[in-house]
């Protein structure tokens, strides 16, 4: 196994804390962060982990960010990893919310703020995809036709078809089976 | 009791929201506006603006946006406990099992598998938020050459550039759109 860097609960709990306060744009783009944070910067985690626990974190219920930041935290530093990064995760949604929902009709009409929100994006659309020049250059130089061809099946379904992410991943997942079923009884015979 | 009350409803928000963000609004409404009445349609409304507005999960958020209103902080914490506590159960679960079985020749395989579909997911959700960055919608109808922000377009590349070139974190780029952004519309 690849040799990791000494991990501290410190750096995670504020990696997290921060993440979790400056993303917007929903689970996907915190997963985006987390792994240029985990992965890239403090190698506390590698990209087939990252993309993996995308996949377990998808599969639960619950909401993306809470559930991608538990089971990082997990991994990272076991049960006390877990809970504080899922402490991390939710403190600023309960403070900006609290917040906000006090004077809600100043903020949600002031001009300033909405103008910050939309630009905003662009930058967000940037950081992601930086994350998925990486993620797919991994996919593109494994050399793995069939893994490339299901990245490309995978895209049109859920971004055109608009299949969900939990059933892309229950088909997947059947798919793994099935092609590992079949592998081994080629073996066998 | 309002605090045991509060609790249940999102405890059973946290356990059926599969899918994320939006698959949570339907439950919170079903749940929250009609069964319990804590918030009006006028106030799910807010909720939603709100939601879309402010970093966080949606589930989260309106944990603390109702807590908040029927309890205050005590509240917002019982409702985000509610929230949470399925996800940590289950994922921690799901993560011991992980790390357990993730050498495994069958378990390998599959997620070797599963990681191309991720990949397209991250993918289909980043091409969303560029695709509103750039014409202020995202169904592929709707965009037309009148629709597109130049402004957006040019903060993209650069940040792009920033981020692959000059190592820039995601923090500062985040910072700087929506400074530079706010400043170059102020004087358009």
């Amino acid at each position: 196994m690849e040799e990791k860097k000494k991990v501290s609960m410190v750096t995670l709990f504020f990696s997290m804390l921060t993440i979790s306060a400056f993303t917007f744009g929903g689970g996907f783009v915190i997963i985006g962060m987390m792994r240029k944070k985990f992965c890239d910067e403090l190698q506390w985690v590698t990209d087939d982990e990252v993309l993996d626990m995308t996949a377990i974190a998808q599969s639960a219920p619950g909401a993306l960010a809470v559930n991608s930041s538990v089971i990082f935290g997990y991994r990272i530093a076991g049960i006390k990893g877990a809970l504080i990064s899922a402490l991390a995760t939710v403190i600023p949604p309960i403070v900006i919310l609290s917040i906000v929902a006090m004077c809600y009709t100043s903020f949600a009409s002031n001009s300033y703020v909405k103008t910050a929100l939309q630009v905003m994006r662009a930058g967000v659309g940037a950081i992601i995809t930086d994350v998925i020049l990486d993620l797919g250059k991994n996919i593109f130089s494994s050399k793995n036709v069939i893994h490339i061809l299901l990245m490309f099946a995978a895209f049109i379904a859920s971004w055109f078809f608009g299949v969900s992410s939990i059933a892309l991943i229950l088909v997947f997942l059947v798919l793994g089976l099935l092609r590992t079923l079949i592998t081994r009884k080629e073996n066998l015979a | 009791m309002i605090y045991w009350e509060l609790f249940l409803i999102y405890l059973q928000i946290g356990a059926f929201s599969f899918g994320g963000g939006y698959a949570a609004m339907p439950l919170i409404q079903s749940l929250v506006v009609q069964q319990k009445g804590w918030l009006t349609m006028a106030e799910y409304a807010d909720l939603t603006t709100i939601a879309e507005m402010t970093p966080g999960p949606i589930a989260v958020n309106s944990a603390t946006f109702v807590g908040q209103k029927m309890a205050g902080l005590p509240g917002a914490l019982v409702c985000t406990l509610g929230c949470v506590l399925p996800s940590l159960i289950i994922v921690l679960l799901l993560a011991w099992l992980y790390t357990k079985y993730r050498e495994m020749t069958v378990v390998k395989n599959v997620l070797g598998q599963l990681r191309p579909a991720v990949v397209a997911m991250i993918a289909g959700a980043g091409l969303t938020i560029i695709l509103f960055a750039f014409f202020g919608t995202s169904t592929l109808k709707d965009i037309s050459f009148a629709s597109i922000h130049w402004v957006e377009i040019g903060l993209y590349v650069a940040s792009l550039i920033l981020i692959r070139k000059f190592k820039w974190g995601p923090i500062q780029i985040i910072f700087s759109t929506a400074l530079f952004g706010s400043l170059i519309y102020m004087f358009l």
